[in-house]
Order: structure tokens, then C-alpha cells, then sequence
């Protein structure tokens, strides 16, 4: 296989210690074995997310993804952005569209980021992992370097907002896309392809503002997953799992149900698929336990 | 009129140059605001939000409303604050409508007139969210967490993290946590060209639509 490179914009939330730093683990041990090189973006900053828009404004939002953008074509040229971060992903790549789709945005920007010396020539691909690995492999590529099987756990293939919606993933529908479970049988799970809060959001930002309107969400989605006999949820995007996982000890202790049901990223479960150590899943950052994932690791 | 908005010269100035055309005023001044004039009133987007229980007023009443002239109603309400950016009403709107940014384009030229109501927690944490990552580039998890607890002061935020403080330390055995990120934590290296560069994008984007404090 021919090494792939991409410019590698992680986000805040897979730095070191951070919510989703068990997220970049797994990406970095299964890129290891896709033999893909992730090159950061030099001093890469935060995107601003969708709920940066308040005292973010317009301009200053388009302006601080481009500097991301002048970054990555500057100092790696020739390479597409790979964000991980559905959020990160969603807004550099709608900066990108409105800025290259207007000259006025365009030139405005441009007078920001020369207050940094940079300049944003609207060259650079805005891309997510999950496109990079259907797209730039595809399933029966990335089922080759497969070591072990997820035979025998049923995932409920939790696809969220952001990574679905408004752009998505080409080829798939925004109400009800596939690839999600369509990786899990690549890799031998079963998926639970009739889980029925597959693209419902889960308060995303506002699971902070809105706590009791967005527990609500959380909990159909983690009773669907339930009722659907999933053993695990499966997820794209960091704000999902940590919002899923995160707050079922909170729904429990309010509304008196008993939920426990593990939130992984597909990254995890290919790392452990490609026969990576519980660690190198980053299956030791999980607050609910994939008990089930963790007993394959140890075969 | 409330009493914050009677002290905000800008929208005064809006008043008085926009008169009874609140459509025109949304659309030179509200992102993506230009589209608000080809809702069609089918009202999928109202059925397709899954926070729409709680909205005041939908998406698509809150178009009807803009070009009805309420103005006042449209801009004072937190109906639009309850966006999650979900984008679910965006992809099933027929006529493509933007509707999502068009709900944080509403919500900042509120803000940006004094209208907001006051208190209204997402904007609260909207702008602590900004503020933490102009700050140093970089989200700051616990300082944007601990920011949100202590937001109504000491006593509630000792509570709210009390409440919090198991998954707290669940996140910081996980290693999601790190309680020396109080002392600083990420950060990028060109700080000051970073916000040379909010401060040039503000500068341009006041002048466009006047500045806001």
C-alpha cells in the first residue's frame, strides 16, 4: 500500500489530556496500519465550533479557519485537511464554501490574516477521516491489514449531526447513511442497521446551556440502543460520545434508569480489529467499559 | 421596549433608518439573511428541530414573523437561542434555506442590538465558549467547564460542580481531564497574529453592521 500524507487538523478536544484524547490514540494506531501519515498543521487553532457564532460573529470565524487553511497550504502544500472533529470538519469546510464562493468574504478575509502575515489562496481540500478511508481505501482495503474479528457484538452505529449533516459523506443520505455500519460488518460486527435515533443529535454545545432538553436526547438515543439489543454504541464524532457517554451516570441518577452502555469511535474498533493492544484503542479512556472489545485485544 | 435596548444606540439607529422594513434590516444585516424572503411556509423545518418542543416560536413562524415587521418579537425572543446546529432543518428544507445559520445570524445581530434576554444560557455559554478560545487558540475544557458552573456565582457553581464532581474524576482517571489545565494547559504559538487576526476580522465586520459594545 502507498503511503498517503494529509494535513492533520485534530482539534482541541483530541489534544493531550482532553475529552477525546482516546480518539486521536486510536486514529494514530489505526493510521498506523493504513500506513497513513498525519503531518499536524503547524500551531493549528480551534475552529470556533457552531456555537462560537455569538460573540464570534461572521468575519472573525472565516477568518480564524483560514488561518488554519494558509497553515496547512503553506507549509504542506499539495495536501488535503483530514479533520477527525465533526465539529472542526463542519466548520473549516463551511468556511471554505462560503470564502471560495465569495470574492468580498474572500478578499475581507484575506486583509485579517495579513495581520499575521498570511494569505489564504483557496488551494487546500477540507476533508474528514471517515471520507479519507471510504474514499481513499474502502472497505475491502481497509479490511485487509484485519487481524481479528468483532464477531459476536452488536453495535448500534451512532452517525449524529455533524459528520452527517449538511454535507455528509458523498453517496450516502442524510436520513438514514450506511457507512457507519457498513464499517462494522467489515470489520465482523453486527451491525443494528434499524437503530432508529442513528442521525438524532444529542444537544451537541448545548448539552452544557440546555442540560435537561438535551439529557432528554441522550437518553432515546441510549434507550433505542438498548431496545434495539445493541451491546455498544459506535460513533463519528467526539462531541457525540462524550455528550452519550458522558451523562448516562447523570440520566440514571435523575430518572432512575440503569444505563451503561459504552460509546467507542469506529477508530477503536478498527484499531482493535487491526489487532492493536487495549491501549493503542485507547479502550483505557472509556468512563463506561467496553468489556467485550477489551476481551478481543487479549486474544 | 426593555430596558437594556433603550440604551443601545445601534439599534435605535436601526429603528429609525430601516423604519417598518424589518425584512430589508434582516437582510443587510443578519448572516445569511437574504434568504429569509424565500420561505415558502411548509413548515418542515419546525417539525424536522429536536429541540422544536421547546421553541417559542419555529424557524418557519419566526421567517413569517421577519417579514410581517415584528421586529421586536423576533429579536427579543431566545427561540432562536435553542438552535443546536443540528442542521437537520437545513437539509430537509425544500427551498434550501441555510435556516441553521440564519438562527445564529438572528441570535448575534440580537445580541449585537442588546435584545437578548437576560440570562439566556446558551448565549451566556456561547460567549464563554469564544472568549476561551481567543484567549490562548485553544479550547480550555476545564476552564470553559468551571466558567459554566461558576457563571451565576460562587454558591451555585460550588453546587453545579459538586453535582458534576463524580464524572469529573471519572474523566480525570480516564486521562479527558486535566486539572493542571487550570494553570494554562494547550495554546498555540503565534498568540499574538492570532488575534491580530479576530481583531482586523472584527474591525471590518463592525464596520459593516456598527459596533456592537
Amino acid at each position: 500500500m502507498a503511503k498517503k500524507e494529509y494535513a492533520f487538523y485534530p482539534g482541541c478536544s483530541s489534544q493531550l489530556k482532553a475529552s477525546a484524547s482516546n480518539y486521536l490514540t486510536s486514529v494514530n494506531s489505526m493510521c498506523k496500519t493504513l500506513d497513513v501519515k498525519l503531518t499536524e498543521i503547524p500551531d493549528w487553532n480551534c475552529c470556533s465550533a457552531s456555537v462560537g457564532y455569538c460573540e464570534g460573529g461572521e468575519l472573525p470565524r472565516l477568518a480564524i479557519n483560514a488561518r488554519n487553511f494558509a497553515q496547512a497550504e503553506t507549509h504542506l502544500p499539495g495536501q488535503d485537511i483530514v479533520a477527525t472533529c465533526a465539529a472542526c470538519w463542519l466548520s473549516a469546510r463551511e468556511s471554505k464554501d462560503r470564502l471560495d464562493g465569495s470574492a468580498q468574504l474572500m478578499k475581507e478575509t484575506n486583509e485579517a490574516l495579513a495581520a499575521a502575515g498570511l494569505h489564504y489562496k483557496a488551494e487546500v481540500k477540507v476533508r474528514h477521516m471517515v471520507e479519507v478511508l471510504i474514499e481513499d481505501f474502502g472497505y475491502d482495503e481497509l479490511k485487509k491489514p484485519m487481524k481479528k474479528s468483532l464477531e459476536g457484538i452488536k453495535f448500534a452505529g451512532y452517525v449524529g449531526c455533524q459528520t452527517n449533516r449538511p454535507f455528509g459523506i458523498d453517496g450516502e443520505s442524510f436520513e438514514n447513511p450506511m457507512y457507519l455500519d457498513k464499517m462494522v460488518e467489515t470489520f465482523g460486527g453486527e451491525a443494528l442497521t434499524t437503530y432508529d435515533q442513528k442521525v438524532s443529535c444529542c444537544g451537541g454545545a448545548l448539552a452544557f446551556s440546555e442540560p435537561e432538553k438535551s439529557q432528554k436526547q441522550i437518553r432515546d438515543i441510549v434507550e433505542s440502543a438498548y431496545d434495539h439489543g445493541a451491546e455498544m454504541i459506535v460513533t463519528p464524532c467526539p462531541l457525540c460520545q462524550a455528550n452519550v457517554e458522558v451523562y448516562q451516570s447523570e440520566i440514571n441518577k435523575k430518572q432512575g434508569t440503569k444505563f451503561n452502555m459504552p460509546v467507542l469511535y469506529y477508530s477503536q474498533l478498527m484499531t482493535v480489529a487491526y489487532g492493536g493492544s487495549m491501549k493503542d484503542a485507547g479502550l483505557d479512556g472509556q468512563l463506561i467499559r467496553a468489556h467485550k472489545l477489551e476481551e478481543i485485544t487479549k486474544k | 421596549m426593555s430596558e437594556s435596548n433603550q440604551l443601545n444606540t445601534l439599534n435605535q439607529q436601526a429603528v429609525a433608518r430601516y423604519q417598518n422594513n424589518f425584512l430589508k434590516e434582516v437582510e443587510d444585516h443578519v448572516e445569511e439573511g437574504q434568504w429569509v424572503k424565500m420561505c415558502m411556509q411548509c413548515g418542515v423545518c419546525a417539525g424536522s428541530c429536536p429541540f422544536g418542543a421547546h421553541w417559542e416560536h419555529s424557524p418557519q413562524k419566526l421567517f413569517m414573523m421577519i417579514r410581517a415587521g415584528k421586529r421586536e418579537e423576533v429579536l427579543s425572543t431566545d427561540s432562536m437561542w435553542l438552535c443546536t446546529s443540528c442542521y437537520n432543518c437545513v437539509v430537509r428544507c425544500p427551498r434550501k434555506l441555510p435556516i441553521t445559520h440564519i438562527m445564529h445570524g438572528l441570535a448575534t445581530y440580537a445580541r449585537r442590538l442588546g435584545l437578548v434576554p437576560k440570562g439566556q444560557p446558551t448565549e451566556e455559554f456561547a460567549t464563554l465558549f469564544w472568549n476561551n478560545l481567543a484567549k490562548t487558540g485553544r479550547i480550555n475544557e476545564l476552564k470553559l467547564t468551571l466558567g459554566h458552573y461558576f457563571k451565576d456565582g460562587l454558591i451555585s457553581g460550588i453546587k453545579t460542580a459538586l453535582g458534576m464532581q463524580s464524572i469529573g474524576i471519572k474523566m480525570v482517571l480516564a486521562k479527558r481531564l486535566n486539572p493542571m489545565e487550570i494553570f494554562g494547559g494547550h495554546g498555540i504559538k503565534d498568540l499574538k497574529g492570532f488575534q491580530a487576526i479576530i481583531a482586523k476580522a472584527r474591525e471590518i465586520e463592525d464596520k459593516k453592521h456598527g459596533a456592537a459594545h
